[in-house]
């Protein structure tokens, strides 16, 4: 089988990606989900991971080039594919290939809204098989492109969407009763979309807030994913909290956001921009303080769920980087064994963005299992 | 996606938005509403090109038509914001200042230091500022830095819509008086931009490209025909860091010094006249502040010290250009010497 290697879209304003450099040879085997190449975009930087197991028997990106979104980058085969299959399997494909315009919007797929108890809930959706659906909630301060490097890759045999959580990205900033009010705006949402049980993925606060849909709600929930999540000790870094609250200029915010990865060079001038130009929106700082009031008083967290997630009988697989620095993976490591944990190395508060190829695989086997 | 409006309509939609969230906010000018005494459904102009239309329908009560008559309603603003209410009045073009400048630079500026702290004058001044739509020179000027000179006015000069919405909301809201400069050239360029209303604060630079061979700052149009010359140098193996100050009072001078000491090397793009300019202004600072930095002589881009030109070939020469820019920066990386800003 001849598969494509093309460049990603990382989100919903990528349009184009410069090749960084190449992590395997030309005729090396490749697994699913293995890191092939290196790419930097506006916003940030990611490894582009093998779509089929196979040989990399092409590499057709040139390093430092820059790339349009589903340009062909290199071509997977198997070892008994020929040479001359592959020549036409590329020709044809650069002769088909017609690059989406950076203008042309209808080409990705676009944010939807529902509206779920008289407020506006963002969301994106990937994926349409016939599984049982997922949902992804982002953590404080974030919103659904978080999940850039994960959205698709978790889509392959059901509809996953991503939302902006209450107060957050261009879903409504009235929180009204905080943490309560988004944990029902989430079962809202469920109910508007008709969806009977999702899986349910969150980070941090987003674990938080699916942990206590679980509590409440437990036989709407198929399965929980538990990422760098709040809610499973007492704990949080004060800084990273009040920090990102207080920060209103770039010099700020920078050394806040710096705390969420094991590397701090990922945190590019976009990145900063894009999270000033959602803290300067109306509403936005209220909704922020609200929460984290609620949740993350003077870096601790009053609100717990472990007690009651090892008495649920919902699966539940825990997926934490070992050098994080907002939640301590200490909370992690406490957990008895009746919770699956997964602790990944040389990574931050962001495994989904970190170590993405392996978060991707432990939610994907983790949701056949389920 | 994000939706994209035009820096006209961004305008607009902060206006409205301010209108409707705060009921002192009143708009005024000559023609804001469409003619005087005309009713919502006949305000189709809504001010010389439109920056207003459709607010006499949705705010009657908070946006009127004035006399042709800057020294009278430009002092109305002062005293209507020295008594509570938050007006946004419209300097047509800002090359009229010179009936109403006592009302803006000495009564204005001055009442808040005047009074001790205990006034204050919550105004926007609107005006369109720059050369390029063939309006002869007592409609072209870009006159900002003037009121840049004046302590106690802050000066906003969006570059793009985004900026445009963000930057005058944080105007009708701030309590001190604001010069707001609407270039007309810039009116149709679309961004994207939220539909809530937001803020973008003063005194803070936009990084519109990072680059690592040479800095330009360029200021409101100037920003555009900056990336172009980037795109241009981009193919010669230049990389171009682009900074837009967004304000010049307050400027972001830390944003600028930053940049500057990555590259070494600053071009200054700047519409307005060279002498006593924001390019002039900047160079000094720079000078001062980054010498030890510098690798190269600071470059200016600005017009050359005459009254924007009548004559359209004229007119495009006097405007500097993204090749004039591109120069500048090329020759601020090769080390050339020399005056390329005017003519």
């Amino acid at each position: 089988m001849i598969t494509k290697l093309g460049m990603p879209k990382w989100g919903l304003s990528m349009t184009e990606g410069k090749v960084l450099g190449w992590l395997v040879e030309e005729g090396e085997k490749v697994d699913v989900g293995d890191g092939l190449a290196e790419v930097e975009t506006e916003k940030i930087n990611g490894e582009v991971e093998a779509p089929a197991p196979g040989v990399l028997r092409r590499r057709l990106a040139t390093v430092g080039q820059v790339y349009p979104v589903g340009a062909l980058l290199g071509v997977i085969a198997d070892e008994s594919d020929s040479d001359a299959e592959i020549d036409a399997f590329v020709a044809d494909f650069q002769a088909a290939f017609v690059p989406e315009e950076a203008a042309d919007e209808a080409a990705g797929p676009a944010t939807q809204t529902a509206e779920v108890a008289g407020r506006r809930l963002r969301y994106l959706v990937h994926g349409e098989g016939d599984g049982v659906p997922a949902v992804l909630l982002h953590g404080f301060g974030g919103d659904l492109n978080n999940w850039l490097f994960n959205h698709e890759a978790l889509s392959g045999t059901r509809p996953v969407y991503a939302l902006d959580l209450l107060g957050h990205g261009q879903s409504s900033k009235d929180v009204g009763d905080g943490a309560a009010t988004l944990a029902q705006s989430l079962v809202g949402f469920l109910d508007a979309l008709g969806v009977e049980q999702a899986h349910l993925a969150g980070h941090s606060m987003g674990g938080a807030l699916a942990s206590k849909v679980v509590s409440e709600h437990p036989d709407r929930v198929a399965s929980l994913t538990l990422i760098a999540s709040a809610g499973l000790g007492s704990d949080v870094n004060r800084e990273y909290i009040d920090g990102f609250v207080a920060a209103d200029r770039r010099r700020a915010m920078k050394p806040v956001l710096e705390l969420l990865f094991a590397d701090p060079s990922l945190v590019s001038r976009q990145l900063v921009d894009d999270v000033l130009r959602y803290k300067r929106l109306d509403g936005v700082d209220q909704a922020l303080r609200t929460l984290a009031a609620q949740m993350f008083p003077e870096g601790r967290q009053p609100i717990v769920f472990t007690d009651t997630l090892e008495a649920a009988s919902v699966p539940i697989l825990v997926i934490w980087g070992e050098r994080d620095q907002v939640m301590p993976v200490a909370h992690a490591r406490s957990l008895s064994s009746g919770f699956t944990v997964e602790i990944l190395e040389a990574c931050g508060h962001s495994p989904h963005m970190e170590r993405a190829g392996d978060v991707n695989r432990l939610i994907t086997q983790f949701w056949e299992r389920a | 996606m994000a939706r994209k409006i035009t820096y006209m309509q961004a305008i607009n939609e902060a206006l409205e938005q301010e209108m409707r969230r705060d009921p002192t906010v009143v708009v005024f000018g000559e023609d804001n509403v469409g003619g005087f005494g005309s009713p919502g459904e006949l305000d189709a102009w809504g001010g010389v090109l439109g920056v207003t239309k459709g607010l006499y329908g949705k705010f009657p009560d908070q946006i009127l038509d004035t006399p042709i008559s800057e020294s009278a309603f430009i002092g109305a603003a002062v005293g209507a914001a020295a008594s509570g209410l938050r007006p946004v009045a419209e300097l047509m073009f800002v090359d009229f200042m010179g009936v109403c400048f006592d009302q803006i630079f000495n009564q204005a500026a001055k009442l808040r230091y005047m009074f001790g702290g205990k006034a204050k004058i919550p105004m926007v001044i609107r005006t369109m500022w720059g050369a390029g739509i063939r309006a002869a020179s007592q409609h072209s000027q870009s006159l900002y830095p003037i009121f840049t000179h004046i302590p106690g006015l802050k000066v906003a000069i969006p570059s793009n819509a985004y900026d445009a919405k963000g930057l005058m909301i944080q105007a009708i809201r701030d309590d001190d008086p604001v010069m707001f400069f609407e270039n007309k050239v810039l009116y149709a360029t679309e961004a994207e931009v939220p539909e809530e209303p937001y803020t973008v604060p003063f005194g803070e630079a936009s990084f519109v490209r990072e680059g690592d061979d040479v800095t330009i700052v360029a200021i409101g149009r100037m920003v555009h025909l900056a990336e172009q010359a980037a795109d241009q140098l981009a193919s010669r193996d230049i990389s171009c860091e682009i900074v837009d100050p967004r304000t010049t009072s307050p400027l972001d001078e830390e944003s600028i010094y930053e940049s500057v000491e990555k590259t070494g090397r600053l071009v200054v793009a700047d519409e307005s006249n060279p002498r006593c300019s924001l390019a002039s202004d900047i160079a000094a600072l720079v000078a001062q502040n980054c010498f030890e930095w510098l690798r190269s002589p600071v470059k200016m881009v600005t017009a050359p010290h005459t009254p924007p030109p009548f004559s359209p070939v004229l007119e495009d020469l006097y405007v500097p250009s993204s090749e004039r820019i591109a120069e500048a920066a090329r020759d601020a990386v090769t080390g050339k010497a020399g005056k390329v800003g005017a003519r």
